[in-house]
Formats: C-alpha cells, sequence, structure tokens
C-alpha cells in the first residue's frame, strides 16, 4: 500500500499534437515546483506522483502541487495492487484516516473498473467496500449528499482516495511565450503576472525601483511577492531597474498634469527594451479600467502608444473586490498591504491629465533624451532569479 | 564604492560595545544554568544576574533591590503603569501623562482608559514641554499616577522632571500617591536619571550600546505593583519567568561603560552644536529640537523634502538618520510628537531626527552634515 497523488488535468485543453507537450510541459513543473522526491509519470488520463517525499509526507507535496498551473484536481490516494482484498484494505485506511481528520455519519462509495480483467464490475466493488465500510466505522450510506465520498479507481493497479482538493486549472507554464510583467508592489500586478502564467505565459517580471524616494523594503517587497509567485511559476527573473533618474528627468522637464502619463510611457518602453533582451512577445500590466486616472481608457491607448508590442490586462474586467479575493487565494495580498510602498507620492501631480492624447503626450516628451535615458536604467538594472521555496524577508513593519 | 557607515540613529538603537558582545557570548557558552537551579550551574549563573544588577543599579544611583529587571523598555513602561494602575484601583483611577509620549507609554494608557481607566493626556507648548502647573491643575483626589518621559526620543525634549515631583509631593502630603512614572530610556548615558524624583523608572539596555531585548523598571521601596506575568518567584515575583542571563549580563557590562564614560553631556553637546553648525547651509532649515534640549537628538525640518526620501538618500552615502515618523504607504502618518508641538503636517513629514552617542566622533559629525547639505540641494530642485 503505497501513498500516491493522483493528479486531473483539463482535457478540454488538448487538441490533437499539443498533448504531448502539454502533458509533458506539466509533468515537467510538477517534479520541479512539487519536488524534490516527488516523480510525476503521466498514466491513463491522470498525472501520478510518487516518490520519497510522497511517501514521508504526501500533504506537504499535495500543497505545492495544488498551485501548478494546468491542474485541475488532485487526491491524496492509496495505490494497491488491483484485488478485492487489498482494496477493501486500502478504502478501510483511507477512510479511517479521514475520519481521524473530519468526522462523518454519511458516506458513499464511488468505484469505477477501468481494467475490464478485474473480476469484479463496478456495480459489485460499490457494493463490496460499501458494505465493508458500513460493518467497520458503523456509516450509513447516503448517495445524494455523503459526508464521505471512498472513490475507487481499478487500473492494472487500484486507487483509493477520500479527497479532491482544487488546483488553479489553465495551462502548464511554458505551454505559452515569455512575457514581461510590470510589478509593483501593489495588490494588482501579482494578481495580473499570476493570470498571465495561468495561460502558459512564461513571467518575466520587471520592477521599477526609485531609489532614494523608495527604499529597501520595497525592493525586498517585490522580492517577496515574486517568492510567492515563484511557486507557481517556476523560477522568476525579477529586474528591477534603476528608475530614478527618469524620475528625475520628468519631473524637472514635463508639465505637471502630463507627468504620469509620461512616466507609463517610458515603463513600456523600458519594458519592451527588457522583453527584447528577453525574448519576450508581449508585455502584461495590472491595469483594471476606470481605477484611477491613468486607467481611463484614453489615457491607456496613449500609454500603450509607446510600445509596438501587445499588452495584454488580465484584470481589465475585475472589480477591486474580485482582485483582492484572488490576491488573498494566491497569498501575495499579506505582502502587498505591507506599509511601506512607494514613497514616491512626492512625484504625483494633485492634478492629473485624465485623458492624455498621444499628441499631447508626445509633446510633454519632447525634452527628454528618451533613448539615452532607456539605456542608462536599463544598464544600471539588477536581475534577481527568485526561486520557489525561498522564505520572504520582512516580517512586519519596523517602526523608528 | 563602498562608503564608511556614519551612525546618527542612536535614539533608535545603539550598536553593542565589543565588551557586551564578548560578555554575552562568554555567558552562553559557560553560564548557561538557570539561576533557579540548586546546582553549582544555578548557583553561578544567579550570581552573573546580581552582579549585573549591581552595575545598573549603580549606573542608576539606586539599590540593587530595587532593580527589576523586563524583556525591554515596552515591558517596564507597561508593567509599571499597568502594574501600579491595577495595584492603587481601590485608591482611584485617573492617570495623567503627555501627547508626547512614546507610543508603549501612550498606548498603554489609553489601553487602560478602555478598561475603564480615566485618563488625562496633557499637551505641550512648542518645544514640546509640559508645563508643571498644568500637571498640577490635572491632578484629582483619584489620581494615582503621573506619567511623564524624562527625554522626549523625536526631539530630546527634557521635561521638567524636577518641578512635576515638587508638585506631586505638595500634593501627596504623607500619602504615598499620586505616583511619579518617568521614561528615561532617552535619558540613561546622555543626561542625569531622575531616580530621586520618580517612584517607577524605565531604562532600557539597547540605548546605551547594551543588547536589545533587555530593560529594567527601578521601583522605590514601598510601591505597590500587580505582575503582568505569573508563574515564579524572579525579579520578587514581579516579572517570573527564567531570567535573560546573557542579555542582563549584557545590560550589567553596558551599564559599567556608562558609570565610567562619566559625564559626557558636554562632549555631546558640542558635537551637537557642531551638527547644527554644519548644517546652517541647507535652506530654510527649521530646528524642531528645543535649544536646551538632550544633548544627542537633533530633530531638523527641510521643508519640501519628504524625511523618508532624505533617509533613503542618505543612506546612499552611508549616513544612518530617521524620520521622526514611520513611512506608511500612502497615507504617510505624521509624528504625534511633532504635531502636538504645533508643527503643520508637511512640517511633520519633512522632518529627521539625527542621534549622536558617545561614540560618535566630530568628524563623523562633519561628514553627516555634508552629505546632508548636498542631498537637501539635490531633492530640494524635484520639490517643485
Amino acid at each position: 500500500m503505497e501513498p500516491v497523488l493522483l493528479v486531473r488535468y483539463g482535457e478540454v485543453a488538448l487538441k490533437g499534437q499539443n498533448r504531448p507537450f502539454f502533458l509533458g510541459t506539466l509533468v515537467r513543473n510538477l517534479e520541479a515546483l512539487a519536488g524534490p522526491g516527488v516523480e510525476a509519470r503521466a498514466r491513463f488520463g491522470r498525472i501520478l506522483l510518487t516518490g520519497p517525499a510522497v511517501r514521508q509526507d504526501a500533504r506537504a507535496v499535495l500543497e505545492r502541487a495544488r498551485r501548478v498551473f494546468g491542474v485541475v484536481s488532485l487526491s491524496p490516494a492509496l495505490e494497491v495492487p488491483a484485488e478485492p482484498a487489498a482494496i477493501l484494505q486500502a478504502a478501510e485506511t483511507a477512510t479511517a484516516a479521514h475520519l481521524a481528520r473530519r468526522a462523518a455519519a454519511t458516506f458513499k462509495v464511488d468505484a469505477r473498473r477501468a481494467d475490464k480483467r478485474f473480476p469484479l464490475t463496478s456495480l459489485d466493488l460499490n457494493r463490496a467496500v460499501g458494505a465493508h465500510l458500513a460493518a467497520r466505522f458503523g456509516l450509513r450510506v447516503d448517495v445524494h449528499r455523503p459526508d464521505l465520498t471512498v472513490r475507487v479507481e481499478v487500473r492494472d493497479r487500484a486507487y483509493v482516495a477520500t479527497e479532491v482538493v482544487p488546483g488553479p486549472g489553465g495551462l502548464p507554464v511554458g505551454t505559452g511565450a515569455r512575457a514581461v510583467v510590470l510589478l509593483s508592489g501593489g495588490i494588482d500586478s501579482p494578481v495580473a503576472l499570476w493570470l498571465a502564467a495561468r495561460r502558459g505565459l512564461v513571467p518575466v517580471a520587471v520592477h521599477f525601483h526609485s531609489f532614494p524616494f523608495t527604499g529597501e523594503r520595497s525592493r525586498q517587497k517585490v522580492l517577496d511577492l515574486a517568492r510567492v509567485l515563484a511557486t507557481s511559476t517556476g523560477p522568476l527573473r525579477v529586474w528591477v531597474v534603476h528608475f530614478t533618474e527618469i524620475q528625475r528627468a520628468i519631473q524637472l522637464a514635463v508639465p505637471e498634469a502630463l507627468r504620469v502619463t509620461v512616466m507609463r510611457r517610458m515603463m513600456m518602453r523600458l519594458a519592451e527594451r527588457i522583453a527584447a533582451l528577453e525574448g519576450a512577445a508581449g508585455l502584461v500590466t495590472g491595469e483594471s479600467v476606470g481605477q484611477v486616472a491613468s486607467q481611463t481608457l484614453e489615457s491607456i491607448g496613449t500609454i500603450e502608444a509607446a510600445t509596438t508590442l501587445p499588452v495584454l490586462r488580465p484584470l481589465s474586467g475585475m472589480d477591486k473586490s474580485e482582485i483582492v479575493a484572488r490576491a488573498r487565494a494566491i497569498g501575495t495580498y499579506e505582502i502587498s498591504v505591507l506599509p511601506y510602498e512607494d514613497c514616491c507620492s512626492l512625484f504625483l501631480p494633485a492634478h492629473p491629465h485624465t485623458h492624455p492624447t498621444r499628441a499631447e503626450a508626445e509633446r510633454a516628451e519632447a525634452g527628454l533624451d528618451i533613448p539615452a535615458l532607456l539605456t542608462e536604467a536599463v544598464e544600471r538594472s539588477e536581475v534577481v532569479t527568485v526561486s520557489p521555496g525561498e522564505q520572504p524577508a520582512l516580517a512586519a513593519a519596523s517602526v523608528g | 564604492m563602498m562608503p564608511e557607515r556614519i551612525y546618527l540613529d542612536n535614539a533608535a538603537t545603539t550598536p553593542p560595545d565589543p565588551a557586551v558582545i564578548e560578555a554575552m557570548a562568554e555567558v552562553l557558552r559557560t553560564a548557561y544554568g538557570n539561576p533557579s537551579s540548586l546546582h553549582r550551574l544555578g548557583v553561578e549563573a544567579e550570581a552573573r544576574v546580581a552582579a549585573a544588577r549591581a552595575e545598573v543599579a549603580a549606573a542608576l544611583g539606586v539599590a540593587p533591590t530595587q532593580v527589576v529587571f523586563t524583556s525591554g523598555g515596552t515591558e517596564a513602561n507597561a508593567l509599571a503603569l499597568v502594574g501600579a494602575a491595577r495595584a492603587y484601583r481601590s485608591r482611584g483611577t485617573h492617570l495623567v501623562t503627555t501627547a508626547v509620549e512614546h507610543s508603549s507609554v501612550l498606548d498603554t494608557l489609553r489601553a487602560l482608559a478602555q478598561e475603564g481607566w480615566a485618563l488625562t493626556v496633557l499637551p505641550v507648548d512648542r518645544w514640546g514641554r509640559v508645563d508643571p502647573d498644568a500637571v498640577a491643575r490635572a491632578l484629582r483626589p483619584d489620581t494615582v499616577l503621573v506619567s511623564v518621559m524624562a527625554v522626549n526620543n523625536e526631539v530630546g525634549t527634557v521635561q521638567p522632571v524636577a518641578a512635576i515631583a515638587r508638585v506631586l509631593r505638595e500634593r501627596r502630603g504623607d500619602g504615598r500617591l499620586p505616583l511619579l512614572h518617568v521614561d528615561a530610556v532617552q535619558a540613561l548615558g546622555t543626561l542625569p536619571v531622575p531616580v530621586e524624583d520618580a517612584d517607577l523608572v524605565t531604562v532600557s539596555a539597547h540605548k546605551v550600546h547594551g543588547p536589545k531585548g533587555v530593560g529594567a523598571l527601578v521601583v522605590r521601596p514601598g510601591v505597590r505593583l500587580v505582575p503582568l506575568l505569573h508563574g515564579g518567584e524572579q525579579e520578587r515575583g514581579l516579572r517570573p519567568g527564567t531570567e535573560n542571563v546573557p542579555g542582563i549580563v549584557g545590560f550589567g557590562v553596558a551599564a559599567r561603560l556608562v558609570r565610567e564614560a562619566g559625564d559626557v553631556t558636554p562632549h555631546l553637546r558640542a558635537l551637537r552644536a557642531r551638527l547644527l553648525a554644519g548644517l546652517r547651509p541647507v535652506e530654510d532649515l527649521v530646528v524642531n529640537s528645543p535649544p536646551d534640549g538632550a544633548p544627542h537628538i537633533l530633530n531638523v525640518q527641510v521643508p519640501g523634502v519628504r524625511g523618508e526620501t532624505l533617509v533613503h538618500r542618505l543612506e546612499q552615502e552611508g549616513v544612518y538618520v530617521s524620520t521622526g515618523s514611520a513611512c506608511h504607504s500612502r497615507d504617510p502618518r505624521p509624528s504625534h510628537v511633532l504635531l502636538a508641538m504645533g508643527l503643520r503636517r508637511e512640517a511633520a513629514l519633512a522632518s529627521i531626527r539625527l542621534s549622536l552617542s558617545r561614540h560618535t566622533t566630530a568628524a563623523e559629525v562633519d561628514a553627516a552634515a555634508g552629505a546632508i547639505v548636498r542631498a537637501a540641494a539635490e531633492l530640494r530642485v524635484l520639490a517643485r
């Protein structure tokens, strides 16, 4: 009797020739993100996770595997030989373990025989397991709303599970292109990165750092966010771009009402340069329509005109409350709300232009030596690769 | 570019003295016994604690039996305030303090107010000073405790503790109430600690080149306190729990060094004057600290420049200072001390605190002043 994890993935996403590529990527990602000590194998329309880490602490492996994109759901299961006696024994063990964690009065058995060589039919197997468990634990059968469902799958081996844990769904990271994601320390952009990666894109994060207007803690905060995201995406490259000189130049040369627009256009240009260096095919931002002045549709258009790359905005249709709920589920919310965010409110004009046109923006930035500013900012960038499993550096706000 | 480090944030914490570190390491290695144990190792640890208590007492000029070790200034303040409020509850429930106290005093008293105690928070003048007459007027027949800090941690205001003590003595007559608690965390090592005037005095090790995690409450004989923690006879039952032996020993060494350093006030005062002179080229510089404040704290304002921006700019050059306030994302909270002194919000947010220790040198002060002058000029350009 061996503890394993059964991983279900989205059949819908599998089309023709993409199937082996999709599966291969998911298997590799699971081994990288659920491990070490985990082997993943595609079997009979499932992925089976086995290995020393699963034998030792299946729950911990499950918690890591459930964050991997492409996983629709998982079940901790017991693997036994496809023999009736062994299956009854496994069902008893699994049920006892389940009842130790959670009380149940009613149950049902959901047994399926995929291997027709198995001597019992699905119905017979249902009855046999049901009768055994009812007698052993004093549970009542309720096929409509049971407290506990014992699932039995019979293949060349048999698998018994009492729990189905949902995964994030989506496509495995690496089935799509690389994309540069603008990552601030706020609530939104980490969610945007997560959603983009869930569509199979390989995210590369870019953070604009304005030391001394933002301190060391805001840089740490972004790296901490990346550490959480990396548990789903795998090792995440974070460009910490030296943005100070650009902000300084904007402050000195751009009319106040257009500073935010020009600042965002410069961010797009920098992201595009980094995309070229990283071989990325597009940009991703955490913008949501109408949330702040720079996010009117006119403003979005003027900002986007600074790049020729496609710009994805996964949050554009979401309400703030939905974004917050998602951020909590991902685990980035608690880090995003830590107080030391950008203290660069020094640069925020009192009355930003909410409907800037491209012509206005181009006139406003005429006094900037844009290529030189971009080159300097990229050259002075620091690239940090954040691995899943690293511990966050910031605990709580410290007050002097 | 590896900048030399100039640490002018000594009011936040001080670097531990090498002698402190050595003594603590030695205790951790060899004297690891529990002072309550019957055997020889316990006796040895107990002796180390006793020796440290004698050192701290000597530095303060009190009897060793008056010193109760705690986990730091915050706990010592809580033990004084909550402990006395509970012990004298049957005699009265009115408490008095000032608007510029450390949050560990103000918030503890506010928590007591939530539980039914009456609290008067006295205003201060433009230099952050409370008027002893205002204390006298605030007293009621049911006042059991007045808490006033010796030296303000943000601007260095020295409170008229002796005058307030006189007010309380007149009010007491033959009785013991109201008690006077003095948070002297910023006074130890820079100015005399008013142990004669106060019934309860808070001190902390890490402000005087000792370790973090240890402080003490000095309790005048006869003052009753209800302990915050229960379950042991350590510290005369006022602070149960196995003693932080290495921390206490470190505090003892730090206290001995304070005593051996003698009167450092003139040295610090001269340095502070030198620092201020060096800052004169800063355009529109406003000095928030009172002219007769503590010798080691200088709080200044560079109008138009955010304090935290200046802090980060200076750290780039290896100069470590602090803001009077904590930076809170889009809603920066100005210092309650500066606001109580009548500063506007923007002025409070444009303030930084420079704080010295007896180890600070004239060269460090000059270099820091130069860096501040340059940074202020540079950042002012961007301040619209």
